[in-house]
């Protein structure tokens, strides 16, 4: 396996007495897209910002692309887009001279700049209003410029922070797209955002945030598994069983947990796919199957499930 | 897991910090030029300057003597109720470098524009000084413009060519008031760094400038007489109380450029501030000075603006390097 493109030992961030980020150990390997979540606070921006040598760390050690950001600034922003949280251009420049700019910053001129930006508005769909002023833009509009200017500098890592917030689904929806087809160039990018969804859709890992620490790293199956007990969600609705069904259910192999809703109702966590056997095993019981439907973990649930345990264990 | 060389592990920074300059200094003027507030300042000065040249050419033509420095006089003869051109210019150029810098680094903040900036591969330096560059750079183009303009406008008005030292002056009294102008623009952008708030940062610079323009030569009169008091009535005392007034009086911008302009632009200026008789014996009053002598005589001002405008300039530095980026 090549190296990986970002490297963290121990990163540690704290103003003043607050600890922003506490001792991460992140690794992300290339054409990896990969996301963070956490509340608002737990460190992500921070972390992020790090990763960039926009700030620098109390303690531990970063590699982004095999260099250090606190020492190879340069080196490290030539070689990495970063998108903020909340992209503001010059609003009386056209989207071209916004990008002019940015492309003069990166040592670009001449032709070179010229077809990169014209390459970078065509990718996002942005060419048609390239001479509009960007005070004209819509929202969406502007995180598209804001990645065509990432795409300017031909990066091989995207950093993305809440790229998607604000947007409408459909604004959403085409964004997730232009990140999926930077994956397929082999470009690395790492994602920060609240909405669950979309990370899902789009990331091949994620991490979760909590108070500077990440709590979580892996897939989202694996992240069921730990959280959940279970990577799959069986819905099962049959009638005509036993009382003691749930306990049957209990023993089919691959089943983690049995919820009985109802009488007829149970929902059923499985490291597999189980529904066969689930089936099989209903109607051995003599019971009517109604319903099965089987889905995998959404990281809602996770997301939802591990602040709820985190926050039982800390009001306990 | 490559390592990297051992001479980047010291803590030395990688590559010039003034990485990306000149596109900002471009990216900036482009602004400042075409901006709004850029041509209602530029209206401003191009009306005072015809008015009063113009006023100093009526007047000039009813007591035309034998003047060698005839076009100096445009920029410094007064005609009631307009004050002369030099005079002007002392209140003009802190407003239009103020008006240049006030909003240059939190503008960015408020645009949301900062984080994007500094993910460029630049330094904050190439950015802060970039800024800086633009400022002095667009004020030294509308003060060259203004200087055409009243040179043009007195061999036109006057039909005299003028000579060669006065061409020399006058390039000097440009160059001084761009360095005037650059205390002003230095002291705009440390205010828009401390301050996130365009508007504080204008009121703040605004008040700054007016309380040493006006209120600090009247400060310095009463000050002077608490730190050199007279007690025994002496002349020593005297000198001693004028000198003291004098010195204070020069720690504002505004004291140091008038008095800049007062040697450059009157060559018969043979002294700035306080000469006894006994230092005047030889002297044949009323020649004028070569240029170098002049200079000679200004160079501790001069000295002083731009020392000032640096330390200005540093403590934006200071201040800027350890703002955090984040919002």
């Amino acid at each position: 396996m090549s190296d990986p493109v970002i490297e963290t030992h121990g990163l540690t961030k704290r103003y003043g007495d607050t600890v922003a980020v506490d001792g991460l150990e992140l690794s992300v390997g290339q054409a990896e897209v990969f996301g963070l979540l956490g509340p608002n606070g737990s460190g992500k921006t921070t972390t992020i910002l790090m990763l960039l040598g926009l700030t620098e760390p109390t303690a531990g050690s970063v590699r982004v692309l095999g260099l250090d950001p606190a020492r190879q600034p340069l080196s490290v922003k030539a070689r990495v887009g970063y998108m903020p949280d909340e992209v503001g251009f010059y609003d009386d420049l056209s989207a071209r001279l916004n990008l002019a700019y940015i492309a003069r910053l990166n040592g670009l001129s001449g032709q070179t700049a010229q077809s990169r930006i014209s390459e970078a508005l065509e990718r996002v769909g942005l060419s048609s209003v390239s001479d509009h002023r960007v005070g004209t833009f819509s929202r969406g509009m502007r995180q598209r410029l804001a990645v065509a200017e990432v795409l300017i500098k031909q990066p091989r890592l995207i950093i993305l922070d809440e790229p998607t917030q604000g947007l409408d689904p459909e604004g959403a929806r085409e964004f997730l797209d232009i990140v999926r087809s930077l994956k397929e160039q082999g470009i690395t990018v790492l994602l920060s955002s609240h909405l669950l969804p979309q990370v899902q859709a789009v990331c091949d890992r994620v991490g979760l945030f909590r108070r500077g620490r990440m709590v979580l790293c892996g897939t989202v199956p694996e992240l069921a598994r730990r959280v959940l007990g279970g990577a799959y969600r069986i819905d099962l609705l049959a009638d005509g069983l036993g009382d003691d069904f749930a306990a049957t259910l209990g023993q089919v192999p691959g089943v983690v947990a049995v919820t009985p809703q109802d009488a007829t109702h149970y929902t059923v966590s499985a490291a597999d796919d189980v529904r066969a056997d689930v089936a099989r095993a209903v109607v051995e019981a003599g019971g009517r199957l109604w319903r099965l439907d089987s889905e995998t973990a959404s990281l809602d649930d996770i997301y939802v499930h591990y602040f709820q345990e985190v926050g039982h264990v800390e009001s306990a | 897991m490559s390592n990297p060389p051992e001479t980047v592990r010291f803590r030395t920074r990688e590559g010039s910090p003034w990485t990306g300059l000149w596109a900002v200094v471009a990216k900036e003027m482009a602004d400042h030029l075409t901006s709004t507030r850029m041509r209602i300042l530029e209206v401003l000065i191009v009306l005072t300057a015809v008015g009063t040249v113009y006023a100093a050419m009526q007047s000039l033509q009813q007591t035309v003597a034998q003047d060698p420095f005839l076009l100096l006089k445009l920029f410094t003869t007064a005609r009631e109720p307009l004050p002369a051109f030099v005079g002007m210019l002392g209140f003009l150029v802190p407003l239009i470098a103020i008006a240049l810098a006030f909003d240059s680094i939190n503008g960015e903040f408020n645009r949301r524009t900062m984080s994007r900036i500094l993910a460029q591969p630049i330094y904050r330096d190439a950015l802060l000084l970039g800024k800086f560059l633009a400022g002095l750079f667009t004020l030294a183009l509308v003060m060259t413009a203004i200087w055409l303009l009243i040179i043009g406008l007195g061999i036109v008005g006057m039909g005299l060519p003028p000579s060669g030292e006065e061409v020399a002056r006058s390039l000097w009294f440009l160059l001084v008031t761009v360095f005037y102008g650059g205390i002003w623009l230095a002291l705009g952008m440390v205010f828009s760094i401390a301050f996130r708030q365009p508007a504080t940062a204008a009121l703040a610079a605004i008040a700054v400038w007016i309380f040493l323009t006006a209120f600090w030569s009247i400060l310095a009169g009463l000050i002077a007489p608490t730190l050199a008091p007279i007690q025994m009535g002496l002349p020593q005392e005297y000198l001693a109380q004028a000198e003291m007034q004098l010195t204070l009086a020069r720690l504002s911008p505004s004291t140091l450029y008038a008095e800049s302009m007062l040697a450059l632009m009157n060559p018969n200026t043979r002294a700035l501030g306080l000469v006894l008789p006994s230092q005047l014996y030889g002297a044949v009053l009323g020649t004028p000075l070569p240029l170098s002598q002049s200079l000679l005589l200004i160079w501790p001002q001069l000295t002083g603006l731009i020392a000032a405008t640096i330390l200005l300039f540093a403590l934006g530095y200071v201040l800027f390097q350890r703002q955090e980026i984040r919002a």
